[in-house]
């Protein structure tokens, strides 16, 4: 290995790190020794909400324990300058060289900013449209397919709803929004062509009175199975079991707020785009750019099914779980209509995860009953 | 009354040491409370420092969060010295901010000197509007200005939003609606030698000739005089709708301002970041400063200061975002309360002779 430190040059590093220990009481305390890779977290929201930012604090809190990493957090970040300054700051002060900023927001302009005045720095986006030639090579985005959950979401929910009516309570019309409400029904579909979901837009990511009038409203109008997209999915899960039915999670693992009426949940997996990131970033080799997965490389995860879901359920949405695993199954093919009745994918055309155009979606497919 | 050159100092000095004691308070008040979430206070104060004032950085960080604040606030303050508690500055802001994506979006193009101007103009003239529209309902139809603005406030958002997600959105906006980017060569950049935007140049300004309008014309003196007594205003002769409309529409440029800065430079385009909050912070940054938009600047370079010094608790400490929201109001109930305190006590009383 290396040749061996001479005597004089340990006396030194103690007597540096002697003095360093002596000082540290009247310091304030350093965020990291100089030989770890410190990594910047950065959530919109509360830690602990139950859904977006809780799981990627999730995967953060499993960081902590990787040998030579150091995690330093900040939550409820606007998507201002004040972003801008709190990346530098991690930058400046605490010595981050790998920055997760976890909102969509983040991306345009403030990282691209960021990253510009800092080159050395690498930025990994979550959600974001990173595209080679326009953006620089130390960003990047993650994300994960997450509508494979919210399809399996959808045949759980379409075995076990009686009314054949479902509720979807959604933050924006947005392709990323619209693509798990389309993954959600068609699943459901897929076990009865008769189901519908209603859907109803709440207008931003984190307004908790208006989902729990849109889930109080949604099963009024007969709705006995309810999912969402929303920032903290707690309040509608909370509503649907006080109202005595069942619901999909989002996010993060809700059963904990649902013991009835938890069917099972859609949830992110960012462990595994982390330690990719953080594993390229110590061993100095370039960034992914561009990383995308599902359920078959470990993005995302579905959660362990509730007491309420019955047999056929389980079986059904287990055998397109496997192929799902397997990278076999593909959920938006032709012919596919609009609710509107205009076909959007022609017969014969299958499009893979991967396919751009699915990052653009703007339609609501047959069975959504809604406007965009 | 004070009088005389050291009456006048003593009021200064009383005006200046009962804030700062109201502060210096609160951070003991703090640091108790930290102690008793088992931190030391020593070590809080220090990172505080550090997140704050400690270097370049940490100052550049500061006078960012406060540059908006500063103008938001004066959408208090002005017509506060009409005797209006205006508090809908966040509606003025993101209209202002709308009015300038799209003006600046129509005018690319053209000389870039010429495009930002008119983006100011057409953002401090939205802002104008929409505060004159919450001063006219209290000046000609007796409704509340206070409800009224909060209410048109949820208003503007509302148009805002309608309008960035639907008939002005651009199309290449997917999972964050926008209006159509302004363009870089129509971007305000930063002031010299600083990593901070105009923004802070424009708030110190504004504030600086809105202070000599109200101290020292004419107008201003009016203006005070409607703020006392509008009937004895009127019963002079003053043309007291007049002076309070024209008090709105200064207070809703300078929020409107704020929604042009955070369009031109900051975002580039007019989307639902806009809807920060600053509008509310204003509210709080005004009060402190007790309506005098001279003081504006240095309450906001504190808020400013808590706000920044807040991310270090956070990674340093692992606190929640909370702490700091405890630490503002533990300072600014004190320094409210402080107010009590004022002309009682002796070393700041003027001698008898």
């Amino acid at each position: 290995m290396s040749d061996p430190i001479g005597r004089r040059e340990v006396l030194k590093r103690l007597g540096v790190a002697g003095a360093l220990g002596a000082l540290a009481p009247y310091g304030p305390r350093s965020a990291q020794a100089a030989d770890k890779l410190v990594v910047g977290v950065i959530y919109v929201g509360p830690r602990d909400d139950y859904g977006y930012n809780q799981a990627q604090a999730q995967a953060a809190a499993a960081m902590k324990k990787l040998p030579g990493v150091s995690v330093v957090e900040q939550e409820k970040v606007p998507e201002t300058t004040d972003v801008q300054k709190t990346m530098g700051s991690m930058i400046e002060q605490d010595g981050a060289t790998l920055l997760f900023p976890t909102s969509y927001g983040y991306f345009d302009p403030h990282m691209l900013k960021m990253a510009e005045k800092y080159p050395k720095v690498r930025f990994a986006h979550c959600g974001g449209l990173w595209t080679d030639g326009k953006h620089p090579k130390n960003t990047g985005s993650y994300f994960g397919y997450i509508d494979e959950c919210q399809y399996l979401n959808g045949i759980v929910a379409g075995h076990t709803s009686k009314s054949k009516k479902l509720g979807f309570i959604a933050a924006k019309p947005i392709p990323q929004v619209l693509r798990n409400i389309n993954a959600f029904t068609l699943g459901a579909r897929s076990v009865d062509s008769k189901i519908t979901t209603l859907l109803v837009i709440t207008g931003d990511w984190a307004l908790p009175v208006k989902e729990a009038e849109a889930a109080n409203s949604l099963v009024d109008q007969g709705v006995d199975v309810l999912t969402c997209h929303v920032d903290s999915p707690k309040v509608v899960v909370e509503t649907a079991e006080r109202r005595g039915i069942s619901v999909c999670g989002y996010h993060a693992n809700q059963s904990a707020l649902a013991p009835k009426g938890y069917l099972t949940g859609a949830e992110w997996n960012w462990v595994t785009p982390y330690t990719i990131h953080i594993q390229d970033a110590i061993a100095g080799k370039p960034m992914v750019n561009f990383m995308r997965g599902g359920l078959k490389e470990g993005f995302v995860r579905a959660s362990g099914y509730g007491k309420a879901v019955v047999e056929g359920a389980r079986k059904n949405a287990d055998t397109v779980k496997a192929q799902m695993l397997k990278g076999e199954y593909v959920i938006f093919k032709g012919p596919l209509r609009d609710n509107t009745g205009k076909t959007v994918i022609a017969s014969g055309t299958a499009f893979k995860q991967t396919e751009p155009l699915l990052e653009q979606m703007n339609y609501l497919t047959e069975g959504v009953i809604g406007k965009v | 009354m004070a009088s005389g050159p050291s009456g006048r100092l003593r009021q200064s000095a009383e005006a200046l040491a009962i804030p700062v004691g109201a502060l210096g308070a609160a951070m003991v008040v703090f640091g108790l409370v930290m102690a008793a979430l088992g931190r030391s206070p020593l070590e809080v104060y220090e990172l505080i420092y550090q997140g704050a004032f400690a270097s370049a950085f940490s100052w550049q960080n500061t006078l960012t969060r406060a540059a908006p604040l500063i103008l938001t606030a004066l959408c208090v303050a002005l017509p506060a010295q009409a005797g209006l508690m205006v508090i809908g500055g966040e509606g003025a802001l993101v209209l202002g901010g709308l009015a300038a994506a799209v003006v600046g979006h129509l005018l690319g193009g053209a000389p870039p000197l010429g495009v930002k101007l008119a983006m100011a103009l057409a953002g401090m003239l939205a802002g104008a509007v929409w505060i004159a529209l919450a001063g006219a309902l209290r000046q000609y139809r007796g409704v509340n200005e206070t409800i009224s603005s909060l209410l048109l406030g949820y208003i503007a958002i509302a148009v805002f939003n309608h309008l960035v997600e639907g008939p002005l959105r651009d199309p290449a906006s997917l999972n964050k609606p926008s209006t159509t980017p302004i363009g870089d060569a129509s971007m305000v950049g930063t002031l010299p030698g600083l990593d901070v935007h105009w923004g802070l140049g424009f708030g110190l300004v504004f504030c600086l000739v809105t202070y000599v309008l109200v101290k020292h014309t004419t107008y201003g003196f009016a203006l005070r005089i409607v703020g006392g007594n509008a009937r004895a205003a009127r019963l002079a002769g003053l043309p007291v709708g007049a002076i309070v409309l024209g008090a709105c529409v200064l207070g809703g440029a300078a929020a409107g301002l704020a929604g042009m800065v955070e369009v031109a430079a900051v975002h580039g385009s007019a989307n639902a970041s806009l809807i920060a909050g600053y509008g509310y912070a204003g509210i709080l940054v005004a009060f402190i400063a007790r309506q005098n938009p001279l003081a504006i600047v240095p309450v906001a370079v504190l808020v400013g200061g808590i706000s920044a010094s807040g991310g270090m608790l956070q990674r340093r400490l692992d606190l929640p975002d909370a702490t700091v929201l405890v630490l503002q109001g533990i300072a600014f109930m004190l320094i409210l309360a402080s107010e009590t305190v004022y002309g009682r006590l002796k070393i700041f009383r003027p001698e008898r002779a």
